[in-house]
């Protein structure tokens, strides 16, 4: 058993002794959602098509404990926004962040998800950024799996060193009401 | 089946309508292409469709367009015929005044303008007079200009990663 090959998530820093390991809260919390995170993706075009390549057994985002995509949104921790939005889809993007629940995290994949890419025109949004905050940016046109993957991870990330408390923080109900968020 | 020819279908329509009601005769890749005026387009459909020898029975397609430079016939409404069973096509071109532009409809004839006359007015603001159902189809609903017009221009107004001086503009 010793060399066999399964990685397991290393526990977070905290005092060790016979019997008793003693950690802070947020660690615990922070490494439990970091590795269960629950991907809701929000495909319109070819960054979809590179994201079924990210989830399929090839590159498998299940090995980052993502495997159980949530297409409620209410179950969902991450928003995985891949692929032109056109100003009339914006509010459905919006409406869909808004139905998740705290924690959420928004991954932007590829160039028209982030900046509106080639679509410099009346109809497309320029950028999700615009209707909902974004937490990581995946560039590309499109991006490949890997690059989706390092964007999940940064996800991660955040999702391991997030303080417990931060949802509540005045700076992140700022952010939010920059966007008319409750 | 006998074969159309598209004299034949120019001595058809200006046997109908008058020789002054049909101009703008072209032909493009086969294809006659003619003009009339706004008044005869649904006579001239309804002509086309009952002929017992043309029959002119498939709306293929409608279309606006927008010359700015045509003073008095800014926007055009081209209209893409087809006939199955002779397998002949035919465009019919109507110009109306930007200031004032309402065409009829030919719902009445075609169900399937419905859509595509939803969608003439979406992108030109084309008016047309007697359809069930004349609200936007692709744009937004708030949306408060049509963008097809030339006026406008195409690019998004509120895009700000686009340096002039990185794109060599």
């Amino acid at each position: 058993m010793s060399d066999a090959k399964i990685n397991i998530v290393e526990a977070p820093a905290g005092l060790e002794g016979q019997g008793f390991f003693a950690t802070s809260l947020d660690s615990l919390v922070g490494m439990a959602r970091a590795n269960s995170l629950w991907p809701l993706p929000f495909a319109t075009s070819c960054c979809g098509i590179e994201f079924m390549s990210t989830m399929a057994s090839h590159y498998d985002i299940g090995r980052f404990g993502a495997e159980r995509l949530s297409f409620s949104a209410r179950q969902a921790d991450v928003l995985m926004v891949m692929g032109t939005i056109a100003k009339k889809m914006a509010p459905v993007v919006k409406q869909v962040y808004l139905q998740m629940a705290e924690p959420r995290w928004v991954l932007s994949v590829g160039a028209c998800a982030c900046s509106g890419g080639i679509f410099d025109t009346y109809s497309v949004l320029q950028g999700i950024d615009r209707v909902i905050p974004v937490d990581v940016y995946v560039p590309g046109c499109p991006p490949r799996p890997e690059q989706i993957l390092d964007g999940f991870m940064q996800i991660q990330e955040l999702a391991k060193n997030e303080s417990i408390r931060r949802r509540n923080q005045p700076e992140y109900k700022a952010l939010l009401e920059s966007y008319g968020i409750e | 089946m006998e074969n159309v020819s598209n004299q034949q279908i120019i001595d058809a329509l200006q046997g109908q309508f008058g020789e002054e009601a049909i101009y703008g005769i072209a032909e493009s890749h086969g294809i006659l292409q003619v003009t009339t005026e706004v008044e005869h387009i649904v006579p001239m459909l309804h002509f086309l469709y009952q002929h017992p020898v043309l029959k002119f029975q498939f709306l293929t397609d409608l279309g606006g367009i927008h010359f700015p430079e045509a003073k008095g016939q800014e926007l055009g409404v081209i209209y893409h015929l087809h006939s199955l069973e002779n397998n002949v096509r035919l465009w019919i071109k109507i110009y109306v005044p930007i200031e004032k532009p309402e065409v009829p409809t030919v719902t009445g004839l075609f169900a399937t303008a419905n859509w595509m006359e939803r969608e003439a007015f979406d992108f030109y603001g084309i008016i047309f007079e007697g359809h069930p159902n004349l609200i936007r189809i692709l744009n937004v609903e708030d949306m408060d200009y049509h963008p097809m017009r030339k006026e406008y221009p195409l690019e998004d107004a509120t895009r700000d990663d686009k340096i002039d001086e990185l794109f060599g503009r």
